[in-house]
């Protein structure tokens, strides 16, 4: 315990950071299980993402993280063998739910990956594709609605005259900037960050840190990381997977500084992972 | 060649002392022999050297620069087999234009540039009078529409393979269309001519020449009488011919769009169809337009399946359903029994045909770039 006290120490914002007043949840996880054919991923996964609030998912490589993700905005249906039981809820919607418009559940649900996607198009392009596929607007409307975007995606000023580049011409960080500003653009309600960072050099992770910051204000945010410093500096709550199991869900300051469970402890001091 | 025998020879025994001491020292078990196997390995090595110090100059065993140098003449026989494998494609290819040119020399100077405005084409006349007008017309025609027909089915085959089709059903029309892209185009051509042209001008022509008879162009280009033979038969088969070559190239390319791309489209809420049209076919442009180019190519270039169902008619028809002729197939249905200024000037047809084909491969290259440039690469 006195080793964990000193390694987390550093974080010094953590210990005077209060955490936030529980949050009315958005997404609501029950009894999920999810299968790769046999290979039983998720084990009777059950949580909350509260409205407008960051939840960190953490935990070692193959413990189901972008697995759950992956479930929340249906990801997995476009790959055969893959399926699901229990209760997926966001706000009263089922997400689970085999007759739902996926497209539209998409719109509401976004989702950044871990290497930048840009589509292979011009950068105004990429952000006003997505806003198409929902909305038909004018020219002058669309302008107005994909500098909102850059904006959001804190893009603007390094991409305002270059609109008509292509979106691959971007640097690792710019293009990730862009596809946040891309989701972002189609207003979702959930965001889905499947560790946004790790290909990018710090100044841009530092970047998209600050970014989500920003965005959940307006936005219920789940993000995984396998850094645990990011998990602790941007997520209210923090969610640890090990093994397809859920082992603990709580504030991100208590997980970070006494957590409850021996294998949170032995993984955030490092001890294995 | 008698000098490079002997170096190689020579990096043999040099590479020989270099495996023997180094296998005695990595299968040394304990400390002790290891010493005592080191006294060993020195006294061969000493040994060795002073039989073979002719051979290695005295450097020892272990001569690293001497064991490079054979690799090194490994290397420059390499250098040199693969250029010469690429130089000899030049010299072929510089060989057969030059032998059409000196081939077409007679029929050029006859007829000058009139060869390619003459429709009439009467070898039999005197002096001949020849013109290739009718079968760059019909080579063209022909290959225009089979593409027309071959690019969206083949490239529909190809988004249905890789991003709707159920797994059970992937391997047996895969299969299916590689075994297309096997049958001999004879038997395209057998077939098109016992049953494709007689289906054709018994069902599906005398409906487009109901349909479109008396508007204006369209009432030209699909006018009758229904015929067995006709570009438009030929232009079927071809369709058929290169159908393979697009689908194939294009499912290989479609299976390189990383697949986090294609979810990173969906995640934005695109449908299938939408995924396909904004990035899978923007992200593959160049390997499909690299398929596309190949089949023209090919349909440029079919000989046997054509003349047997074209007609072989010079005459130039505004009709699709009329008989006309291509290059290929003029050229193999006349060759046999052409001589004299008649066999000069199939040769020069066969000169047009591979500076149309330059043409046309130029044209889709130029494309490619500026479709580059449009994408703001």
């Amino acid at each position: 315990m006195t080793d964990l006290s000193v390694s987390v120490s550093s974080n010094a914002h953590l210990a005077s950071q209060q955490p936030l007043p529980e949050a009315p949840a958005k997404v609501t996880v029950r009894n999920l299980n999810f299968y790769y054919g046999e290979h039983h991923a998720l084990k009777n996964i059950n949580l909350a993402l509260g409205t407008n609030r960051v939840t960190a998912f953490i935990g070692p490589s193959g413990c189901g993280k972008s697995t759950l993700l992956r479930i929340f905005n249906r990801m997995y249906d476009l790959y055969p063998g893959q399926r699901v039981t229990g209760q997926l809820m966001l706000d009263q919607t089922n997400i689970l739910d085999p007759k739902l418009d996926l497209n539209l559940l998409r719109a509401r649900v976004g989702m950044v990956f871990q290497k930048p996607t840009p589509f292979p198009m011009t950068i105004y392009e990429n952000i006003a594709f997505g806003i198409r596929l929902y909305e038909k607007i004018s020219k002058s409307e669309m302008d107005d609605r994909v500098e909102k975007a850059l904006r959001g995606g804190a893009l603007w000023n390094e991409v305002k005259d270059k609109l008509n580049a292509s979106g691959l011409s971007l640097s690792g960080g710019q293009q990730q900037r862009l596809c946040i500003a891309r989701t972002v653009a189609v207003r979702p309600e959930v965001i889905l960050f499947d560790e946004p960072c790790s290909a990018l050099d710090p100044i841009s992770t530092a970047k998209v840190e600050e970014l989500i910051q920003e965005l959940s204000e307006n936005y219920t945010i789940a993000i995984v990381t396998h850094n645990m410093q990011q998990a602790a500096r941007v997520s209210d709550k923090t969610a640890f997977m090990y093994l397809g199991e859920l082992i603990e869900f709580d504030d991100t300051s208590k997980i970070f500084t006494s957590p409850s469970d021996r294998r949170t402890q032995d993984y955030i001091t490092g001890r294995f992972g | 060649m008698l000098s490079g025998r002997s170096a190689a020879s020579n990096g043999r025994i040099a590479r020989h002392t270099t495996f023997r001491s180094r296998t005695d020292f990595a299968l040394c078990p304990g400390r002790e022999i290891n010493q005592k196997r080191i006294s060993l390995v020195q006294g061969i090595g000493v040994a060795d050297m002073a039989v073979e110090s002719n051979v290695i100059d005295a450097a020892g065993p272990y001569d690293r620069a001497k064991a490079l140098s054979a690799f090194k003449l490994g290397d420059v026989t390499f250098y040199w087999i693969t250029r010469l494998s690429a130089i000899s494609v030049l010299l072929i290819l510089g060989g057969i234009i030059i032998s059409l040119i000196i081939g077409a020399v007679p029929a050029m100077k006859e007829y000058g540039f009139a060869f390619l405005w003459t429709q009439r084409w009467a070898p039999s006349a005197d002096p001949p009078v020849l013109g290739a007008l009718g079968p760059m017309y019909g080579t063209l025609v022909t290959s225009f529409i089979a593409m027309l027909i071959a690019i969206p089915v083949g490239l529909g085959i190809a988004i249905f393979l890789t991003e709707l089709c159920p797994q059970w059903l992937r391997r047996p029309i895969g299969m299916a269309i590689e075994l297309l892209a096997g049958i001999p185009s004879i038997i395209y051509g057998m077939w098109g001519f016992f049953v494709l042209g007689p289906f054709l001008a018994n069902t599906f022509q005398p409906v487009m020449i109901k349909i479109f008879d008396g508007i204006p162009v369209l009432g030209a280009i699909f006018a009758g009488p229904p015929s067995y033979l006709s570009l438009f038969n030929a232009a079927l088969i071809l369709a058929i011919m290169v159908l393979p070559f697009i689908t194939s190239i294009s499912v290989d390319v479609f299976k390189t769009v990383p697949p986090v791309l294609k979810e990173a489209a969906y995640g934005v809420g695109c449908t299938t169809w939408e995924v396909v049209r904004s990035v899978v076919i923007p992200y593959t442009r160049v390997g499909i337009i690299g398929g596309v180019m190949l089949a023209l190519g090919r349909a440029l270039g079919e000989t046997m399946a054509v003349t047997f169902i074209i007609g072989n008619s010079f005459r130039i028809s505004s009709s699709i359903f009329a008989p006309g002729t291509t290059i290929s197939a003029a050229i193999a249905s006349e060759f046999a029994e052409s001589d004299g200024l008649h066999q000069s000037g199939l040769i020069l047809l066969g000169l047009l045909l591979f500076v149309l084909t330059f043409f046309v491969l130029a044209g889709a290259r130029l494309m490619l770039l500026r479709l580059e440039k449009k994408a703001g690469k």
